[in-house]
């Protein structure tokens, strides 16, 4: 057994920050995630991390932007406003090809919205978010565990694919307070060299150059078939996703983050009273599970898609079952959190609706 | 190739030792010819910048910041290590290096677009902060790499191609004295703003860049070197016309001298 506490998901994703060998921290006070650079203040600079509180969340990603090139380990954290100010500089790290973690712990929008949990930023988060043709690797915690499981993964798969992660989270994942056990990790087994990083040129070597720069379309082409390459890469090697009771469903719930352990309750609930629902919990956001989505859909009937947010990720289900079965979603908005009761009826309905339409075209 | 090895290979050997090298290209140079305007100051602080780097001998130890404007490209000239930032946000990146990277020397270049409007908030955060770096800051009055538009800097009644009647301050307020601003923070250390328009201006400012690399090393705070700088092209003057029109027009508001020095 290792270091179990009983933590709040802010702080867990901050502490496994400090034992995930983080160098560097740059943050801007914002609810619900400011429990990250508190902790931090404290805990991480008494244990040698770099931690500078910002003038703002632009100010954040471009000090991460500065501290990635020169080859640290670093992080930000915001919540969807100030994750929202980032997108120019995280897309000129996607671009310059930089490792860094970023979090966002959703609140609801749009505008300032509200400080309650939300998953409003699924498309901000998965389908690049600022401007130009990249991705971020998303990971999305359904537990207080996840928050800081996903931390050393994040720093993993950044450092291994020279490319920003992002943990999306909610305000409830950040604020509520669970068990939590820290894996053993020795950042020196994880961080690999970094032999483009400007730490200075030596005379043995041509000088590093971070850039996101290439005013020759043929040269910016390039960069951009580079990055390509590196995300089929990446769909290839790191889809992550989980089913629950899956392999006798007839009906199928799918979510992500707070939204599936809401609606894993839900699917107990169906299961008591007899319906055969499985749940598909996508964890990597970005790559997506399209295929985990696609053979679920040759098996089930229908499906049901649960998001805090007017209709997200129930896209990226659609791209993955193309018609095979018809996919119903029920979404709470504002920082609303569906209850199990809600979703078990709307399964109900969904299943009523899916059948009724499959008596209709048969 | 550069001029320098063409008259070099005029020379034969014997000749050669008859001449004694009183000026040529750094070597922390890289062979890439400026695509600067002809009489644009950005090439001569390039240059001296990079005197500086070399004579100090710490090329090996200096990490630069280019900015975007005209100078977005300097890491095509400046042989040493460099990270390209976005828009307004160089100090905040030079800012991180030097906080990774505490013994090694670190440069943001930026243009007066770049500091002065965009770029506000970290320009004043990083020299409140007191964060151990040099700013150099290359004031023309004006946005040269878009193509001529007013800057925070431009002087009142100076026509360019968003104030084509002329900047007035009903519509755009006043040339923003920022370097004058950053002097007044207690974290900043010495500011000084210099010129590159003759040769005894050059002079003084090679001299005020190694006093900054100087107080760098010292870790005294934040350093900012000034250059009231022309641009021909955006001013539509010939060079000598533009270093005139400086000296007539430029110097009044942005006097040269020290905004802040340390006190004996």
């Amino acid at each position: 057994m290792g270091d179990v506490r009983l933590m709040k998901g802010n702080e867990a994703l901050a502490e496994a920050a400090i034992r995930a060998g983080c160098q560097a921290y740059f943050g801007y006070p914002i609810t619900p995630q400011s429990e990250i650079l508190e902790y931090l203040s404290g805990e991480g600079r008494k244990r040698g991390m770099i931690v500078l509180q910002a003038e703002s969340e632009v100010a954040s990603i471009n000090m991460v932007y500065g501290a990635a090139g020169a080859g640290a380990r670093v992080m930000t954290t915001s919540s969807s406003p100030g994750i929202s100010l980032m997108q120019e500089g995280l897309s000129y790290i996607a671009s310059a090809e930089l490792p860094c973690l970023v979090a966002n712990i959703n609140r609801g929008g749009p505008g300032l919205g509200t400080i309650q949990p939300s998953q409003g930023d699924y498309f901000q988060a998965t389908k690049g978010g600022g401007h130009g043709d990249y991705h971020v690797i998303v990971l999305a915690p359904s537990s207080v565990q996840e928050m800081a499981d996903f931390v050393f993964d994040g720093f993993d798969l950044a450092d291994t694919y020279r490319n920003p992660a992002m943990i999306l989270a909610d305000g409830a994942l950040g604020q509520m307070m669970e068990k939590v056990e820290f894996r053993e990790y020795d950042p020196a087994e994880h961080v690999p060299p970094k032999p483009w990083a400007t730490v200075g040129k030596p005379p043995t070597r041509e000088r590093n150059i971070i850039t996101s720069l290439q005013l020759a379309s043929e040269d910016m082409e390039k960069v951009n078939l580079k990055l390509q390459e590196k995300y089929r890469t990446i769909e290839a090697r790191e889809i992550r996703c989980e089913t629950i009771m899956t392999e006798d469903a007839e009906v199928l719930l799918v979510a992500y983050g707070l939204s599936a352990r809401i609606a894993q309750k839900a699917m107990q609930m169906a299961r008591a009273e007899g319906i055969r629902a499985g749940l598909l919990r996508p964890i990597t956001l970005w790559p997506y599970p399209y295929a985990a989505v696609r053979s679920l859909a040759e098996q089930v009937s229908g499906m049901l898609v649960v998001e805090m947010n007017a209709g997200q990720m129930v896209e990226d289900v659609r791209l993955g079952v193309e018609g095979r079965v018809p996919v119903s979603f029920y979404g709470r908005m504002g920082g609303i959190i569906p209850s199990p009761e809600e979703v078990l009826r709307e399964l109900k309905q969904a299943i009523a609706k899916q059948t009724t339409k499959q008596v209709e075209v048969s | 190739m550069s001029e320098t090895e063409v008259i070099e290979n005029a020379l034969t050997e014997e000749e050669q030792e008859l001449f004694e090298c009183v000026y040529e290209r750094p070597g922390t140079l890289t062979d890439a010819r400026f695509h600067y305007c002809p009489g644009c100051g950005h090439s001569v602080v390039h240059r001296l910048l990079m005197e500086v780097v070399e004579e100090m001998g710490i090329q090996q130890d200096t990490i630069g910041v280019a900015p975007v404007g005209c100078s977005v490209l300097a890491y095509n000239y400046l042989d040493i290590d460099m990270q390209e930032a976005a828009h307004g946000r160089a100090a905040a990146v030079a800012s991180a290096i030097k906080r990774i990277l505490p013994e090694k020397y670190v440069f943001s270049y930026q243009g007066d677009g770049d500091l002065a409007a965009i770029g506000t908030a970290e320009t004043i955060h990083t020299a409140n902060r007191g964060d151990n770096f040099l700013i150099v800051f290359i004031n023309n009055a004006i946005y040269g790499m878009t193509g001529g538009q007013m800057a925070p800097t431009t002087l009142l009644g100076m026509k360019t191609s968003t104030s084509p009647s002329g900047r007035t301050v009903e519509t755009a307020g006043f040339p923003l004295k920022i370097s004058d601003i950053v002097a007044m923070l207690p974290g900043s250390y010495y500011v000084t703003r210099h010129s590159v328009h003759n040769p005894n201006a050059v002079r003084k400012l090679k001299k005020a860049l190694v006093t900054a690399f100087k107080y760098q090393n010292e870790r005294k705070g934040l350093c900012l070197v000034e250059v009231v700088s022309n641009c021909p092209s955006g001013w539509k003057m010939t060079p000598t016309e533009a270093n005139e029109w400086l000296v007539e027009h430029m110097f009044p508001v942005y006097p040269p001298g020290d905004m802040k020095t340390p006190k004996a």
